[in-house]
């Protein structure tokens, strides 16, 4: 089983994505997005060594929704933002101290602050432990800080383990 | 008729957030708050777009269409890599900015 | 009447979005501004792609607009690894 499917996870997706790519469901796409599925992952296993583990998969949902929430409004922070006096934005570059360890939840938190209000992941450090953020506007660097790290680190710490 | 007018609406929405992002991108003063708006605005802006596409096309011929999701997934997915490569090869580049880089992060 | 309307002042608003972008990748200032318009020009050519798509009705833009999004994501890879990396030789 191991052998034959290293990563259940990316065969799931790789099938959903060939569906989603033909956008027709039938019994022949669905064979074929299977066999993909098993294909792929097992001809490429050399290239991922690890697997990222989820702990607690169910949490993921309501991390998802509340990002969507939080990137609309990012959106329309942004926007006034934007459209409002450029000349009196105070952007500033953050360092936020990392707890998380793996590199595929690294990955997901630089992304996710990426996508989220105001701020940018812009580096990340030799040692994996600090994220360099830029902020667009911001009064209270520190307060950046803390809220990225209580709303998306945490949450990902609990559901990545 | 009420499709018609939820297509307009995410037809709107997302191309004024595409509008806003290239806004940003031609006025804001630096290279860093310059990425802003491309990578949130520009973002947001395709995906209200590809879901009007999505709402259209699922009306229109029996059975859903999400094809267009997944240039979404695709860049939502990317967004955030080429922002970040951008940002690093500025720091490296090391561009006239606004902010101060923290000098640890210089190479 | 008001989908046709609505999808003119979509391709109006994209149209000006192409018009900022143009403006950006001409002036610059710094390379990393140039291609960071070009990968902006890619997505909200993706987007005129998808609103052409629902004017003309029909789903054959789709496959440009996938492969748009993949070239313009490694072109803005690229040229960022090219510029992490080029100092090395020197």
């Amino acid at each position: 089983m191991d052998r034959w499917l290293p990563h259940p996870l990316m065969s799931a997706t790789i099938a959903l994505l060939w569906l989603f790519l033909v956008n027709q469901v039938s019994v022949a796409q669905v064979l074929l997005g299977g066999a993909l599925g098993i294909a792929v992952p097992y001809l490429t296993s050399a290239f991922w060594p690890q697997r990222p583990r989820l702990r607690r998969p169910w949490l993921l949902v309501g991390y998802v929704a509340r990002l969507l929430v939080d990137i609309l409004i990012a959106n329309l922070e942004v926007a006034r933002l934007v459209l409002g006096a450029p000349q009196r934005l105070r952007p500033t570059f953050i360092e936020v101290p990392l707890e998380l360890t793996d590199d595929f939840a690294i990955t997901l938190l630089a992304s996710v602050v990426s996508l989220t209000p105001g701020t940018l992941s812009a580096d990340i450090a030799a040692d994996r432990a600090t994220l360099l953020v830029h902020a667009l506007d911001t009064a209270d660097p520190v307060a950046v800080c803390a809220e990225i790290k209580a709303r998306y680190e945490a949450p990902l710490k609990e559901i990545l383990g | 008729m009420l499709i018609e007018l939820i297509v307009s609406f995410f037809l709107l929405v997302g191309a004024s957030f595409a509008l806003v992002g290239s806004i940003g991108l031609a006025r804001l003063p630096d290279f860093f708050t310059r990425l802003h708006g491309p990578t949130k605005a520009t973002t947001l802006g395709i995906g209200g777009v590809l879901i009007a596409s999505v709402i259209y096309f699922s009306a229109r011929s029996a059975g859903l269409s999400l094809h267009e999701a997944l240039i979404a997934l695709f860049l939502f997915m990317t967004a955030p890599i080429s922002a970040m490569l951008l940002a690093k090869a500025a720091i490296h580049r090391k561009v006239t900015t606004r902010s101060r880089v923290p000098p640890r992060f210089e190479r | 009447m008001i989908l046709s309307l609505s999808i003119y002042a979509a391709l109006a608003m994209l149209a000006v979005a192409i018009l900022l972008n143009l403006w950006r990748l001409a002036i610059g200032p710094d390379d990393t501004d140039r291609v960071l318009a070009l990968d902006t020009l890619f997505i909200n050519t993706i987007a005129l792609l998808v609103v052409l798509g629902i004017h003309f009705d029909t789903t054959v833009y789709f496959e440009s607009a996938l492969v748009l999004a993949l070239i313009g994501f490694i072109g803005t890879a690229a040229f960022c690894k090219y510029q992490l990396r080029g100092d090395l030789i020197e």
